[in-house]
């Protein structure tokens, strides 16, 4: 422990103590995930009980799936929606907000382009339709992270509470534009068209199903970085979020700040829903739903709301998703596993995150009285 | 020390050649303390001058890079608080360690219960023993009294109860008066007499020299990590005092010179403004300051004075009145517009309205203008413009950071607030507005932002002062109004003014009252 926190320290400086912990969690995570696998091994067809290989084997076999060409892919497209929408979460965080509403704002996203897909995509070539189509499920996510925003700096209403609430209201959104506007002419069951048939599909740029998303995901970050810390609205946003009342004799607006942030999270989400449904999903059928809104949250405490962590912790998640089938054909361990891998990871974070609120309530600054903004300051680890 | 040894009675505590460091810089360069018994040791030094984290090291709280500890002559090792604990070391923190919600007796045994079978809790024989406990060293406490209702000195004297529980023979206090009023030291210094006559031995850290004179047996200096020198009361003043622990002469009282007030900067006509609870808290407030002079306003926290402010420097909308500013009316104007129309402010709670604690210090010096050029170029940061500016801010104003980058909460609490300082008074200024400008701040950063005040007031700026600290007040002020429950109840001539009658009527302001809205009809 204490060699690993040095070397990072001459490393990262700084942001060595929160890398390791972030570190420290992962592996935490695979060693409880090891122990479940051995414990519920007996279950599984073939084995013992306590088979104390088959965690090893699983492991193997997960990042066995990770390191094919296929896999690696696999892990990009996974990754992006996490990247886009954990930037979006981290993005909250440095502003002191707790964006629960991830999945809210993916799924408009989604409708954002299908909608465009269904009204243009017909007469319009796809270097029309798909700058479109992304644009249209910015807009859209970004509409469905305003209503929050809107709500908590005219109210003071929660945004914990109403993105949570907000969530249901698209995802029904959603099915009502999938099985009215937005339904494929003429087919007997309510089910959107498919963009592949017009013109919006995302072109593949890397291996089997590479598709231009991963471009754009990769291409957010840097965008997301400078806003944060080489403008002047970086500047008030980190400021707002790690002292609202010094930001407020700054001269700052935190109001219009808590809108603003609301709704770059929320264009951030949509843009994952967007090129989810324009590069993988293709066609979307009532029950459509998403988990990329909460995964997001571990991948933004994972990294600590630095937009360069999100980075690997979104391919880190990926990755756990790209290796999970190999897992199962190969090892006999149910893709579940991957999840239960990233509660832990959640859990842990959330313990230390909890660990380091209270002891820094005692020295000033950190006076919030709700738990979710100590969480999201918190969050910002050694910022 | 050589004549104890002689004696053959060692001290109760010995710390030797104690040096620990962090990276950057040495804490404690070989310190060396000894502390007999029956004794109360005062601890001198600025903030930031190594006294904490001697203590540290004391309580295991930190590991010494060198140095040996001797407890009744025998060396020890302590590898953590409860270590400590056990070895009859206590320690009396700033900040309160209690539960609120909980009685007295139950926080005074929290985590030494005393259980009547493995898994209940005796609280019946709990209290008993802490009434016991108290009775026997004058402590007039309820056991059975909640936490969260007592007084602050209360609260503390709960503090040092629950270290006796634990028998502690070495008492540690971090600057146990910073919180207190007058009336309540005086009470605890009492209190530390009994426990030292029953053969304790008592360290009391603080950087305030009288406080230090009345009540310690001997005085240690220290000054950047290193042991100055050792004192007894009876032999030294506070003007040596002062000078060993700054390490220069040090003039303890401001030397503010005449003022040559010009024409008036401010006027505030009939301004009400509420409080959070939508109470009129200022209540018709008439104020003119003219260009280098200084107004203090005296009155008992909570009387109007913060809302008063706040209203001033646009965190607080009025209710109605009139603010204005060389002739301009500057009524309801935002934090940014009273800026940009001259208007600096240094907060007593710097935490919650001066400093953005876990930001570098550069981003602090321009919490106020980063919008506007150079720091900025349109939407887009010009940090070397930034990091520039804060260079010279930094060695102008004598700011100890290690860097421009370091974080502002690794900063000692006068370094913090000089950060404040830098930021407001670093430019052209009209009206000055210091809400308890020194609040807890050591004997040296009070002389050097006292010295600023009076260079902007000389410079011609219009500054209103409000301090709880009524020797402040007195010290600094050109003129004094005494502000009681939202009015202004009376004017002084600063030089003139008396000390008791300001206070009288910082307390009791009604009389007066009555007699101002005589004059006014």
């Amino acid at each position: 422990m204490k060699g690993l926190a040095r070397t990072l320290k001459r490393v990262f400086g700084t942001a060595a103590r929160p890398l390791a912990e972030s570190l420290v969690a992962i592996v935490l995570a695979l060693a409880i995930g090891a122990v479940l696998i051995a414990v519920f091994s007996g279950l599984l067809p073939g084995h013992s009980a306590f088979d104390l290989g088959l965690p090893y084997a699983a492991y193997a076999a997960l990042l066995e799936g990770v390191l094919s060409l296929n896999g690696m892919t696999a892990t990009l497209v996974y990754a992006t929606p996490l990247i886009l929408t954990g930037l979006g979460v981290a993005l909250g965080f440095k502003a002191g907000l707790f964006n629960i509403g991830g999945r809210g704002q993916f799924l408009m996203g989604a409708v954002g382009a299908l909608a465009v897909a269904t009204v243009v995509g017909q007469s319009q070539s796809s270097y029309i339709t798909i700058p479109l189509a992304l644009l249209a499920g910015a807009l859209f996510g970004a509409a469905a992270g305003f209503i929050p925003g809107a709500l908590k700096a005219t109210s003071g209403a929660h945004e914990v509470v109403t993105t949570i609430m907000l969530n249901y209201i698209f995802v029904f959104t959603t099915y009502w534009a999938i099985s009215g506007p937005l339904a494929l002419p003429g087919s007997p069951q309510a089910i959107s068209v498919d963009v592949t048939t017009r013109n919006a599909a995302l072109p593949i740029i890397l291996g089997r199903d590479g598709h231009l998303g991963i471009l754009v995901a990769l291409l957010a970050v840097p965008l997301v970085w400078f806003l944060l810390y080489r403008t002047t609205l970086g500047f008030e946003i980190r400021a707002a979020g790690a002292n609202p009342d010094a930001a407020r004799y700054g001269g700052m607006r935190t109001n219009r700040l808590i809108v603003l942030t609301m709704s770059i999270a929320g264009l951030l989400a949509g843009l994952a829903g967007a090129t989810t449904i324009l590069g993988v999903v293709h066609q979307v059928a009532p029950g459509y739903d998403t988990t990329v809104g909460f995964e997001a949250i571990t991948v933004a405490l994972l990294a600590r709301s630095n937009p360069i962590g999100v980075v690997f912790s979104g391919l880190l998640l990926g990755a756990m998703r790209a290796g999970a089938q190999s897992m199962q054909i190969q090892a006999g361990v149910p893709p579940e596993l991957v999840d239960a891998l990233q509660a832990i990871i959640l859990l842990l974070l959330v313990i230390n995150v909890l660990r380091r609120w209270l002891a820094g309530r005692s020295n000033g600054q950190r006076s919030a009285p709700a738990a979710t903004v100590g969480l999201a300051q918190a969050a910002e680890g050694a910022q | 020390m050589t004549e104890d040894a002689a004696k053959g009675t060692p001290p109760a505590l010995e710390m030797r050649g104690i040096t620990k460091r962090y990276p950057g810089v040495v804490a404690c360069d070989r310190m060396s303390l000894d502390v007999r018994p029956g004794e109360i040791h005062a601890l001198l030094g600025e903030n930031g001058a190594g006294k904490t984290t001697l203590m540290n090291v004391l309580y295991g709280l930190a590991r010494p890079d060198e140095g040996t500890i001797l407890l009744d002559g025998r060396e020890i090792g302590i590898a953590g608080p409860s270590d400590a604990i056990a070895r009859g070391i206590s320690m009396v923190h700033q900040h309160f360690m209690l539960v609120p919600v909980l009685s007295v007796a139950e926080n005074v045994i929290l985590g030494a219960e005393t259980m009547s079978n493995p898994i209940f809790v005796d609280l019946q024989e709990a209290s008993r023993r802490v009434a016991a406990l108290a009775e026997r060293f004058g402590f007039n406490l309820d056991p059975e009294a909640r936490v969260g209702s007592l007084s602050v000195g209360q609260q503390q004297r709960v503090e040092i109860l629950k270290a006796l529980y634990r028998d502690a023979r070495i008492l540690v206090l971090d600057e146990p008066t910073a919180v207190l009023t007058p009336q309540e030291t005086g009470e605890i210094f009492t209190l530390l007499r009994r426990l030292v006559d029953d053969g304790r031995s008592i360290v009391f850290i603080s950087h305030k020299l009288y406080e230090v004179l009345e009540i310690a047996d001997r005085i240690t200096v220290i000054r950047r990590g290193k042991v100055i020198g050792e004192r007894r009361p009876g032999e030294t003043t506070e003007e040596e005092l002062a000078e060993l622990m700054v390490g220069r002469a040090v003039e303890l009282t401001a030397d503010r010179g005449a003022s040559h007030p010009g024409e008036p900067l401010l006027r505030v006509e009939g301004l009400h403004v509420a409080d959070d609870r939508r109470q009129e808290a200022v209540v018709g407030v008439d104020l003119e300051i003219k260009a280098g002079e200084i107004l203090g306003i005296a009155g008992v926290a909570g009387n109007g004075q913060d809302e008063l402010v706040q209203a001033l420097i646009g965190l607080r909308g009025a209710l109605g009145g009139k603010v204005t500013l060389a002739g301009r009316d500057v009524t309801g104007f935002s934090p940014r517009r009273m800026n940009e129309a001259g208007v600096g402010y240094v907060p007593g709670d710097r935490h919650k309205f001066g400093l953005i604690l876990s930001f570098p210090v550069y981003d602090n010096l321009i919490l106020t203008s980063y919008y506007r050029p150079p720091f900025a170029h349109g939407p887009l940061r010009n940090d070397a413009a930034i990091l520039e500016s804060a260079e010279a801010q930094i060695s102008r104003f004598d700011v100890r950071t290690p860097s421009s980058q370091a974080t502002t909460s690794t900063l000692s609490g006068g370094n913090q607030q000089k950060v404040v300082v830098a930021r407001e008074f670093d430019r052209e200024l009209k009206l000055l507005v210091l809400d308890q400008p020194t609040r807890g701040l050591d004997v040296g950063s009070i002389e050097f932002i006292h010295r600023q005040i009076i260079a902007k007031r000389d410079a011609g700026t219009a500054v209103l002062l409000v301090s709880a600290e009524l020797d402040e007040v007195l010290e600094m002020s050109d003129r004094i109004a005494v502000m009681y429950r939202g009015r202004i109840v009376a004017e002084f001539d600063g030089r003139t003014a008396d000390k008791s009658e300001v206070g009288l009527l910082m307390a009791t302001g009604g009389r007066t009252a009555a007699a101002a809205e005589e004059t006014r009809a």
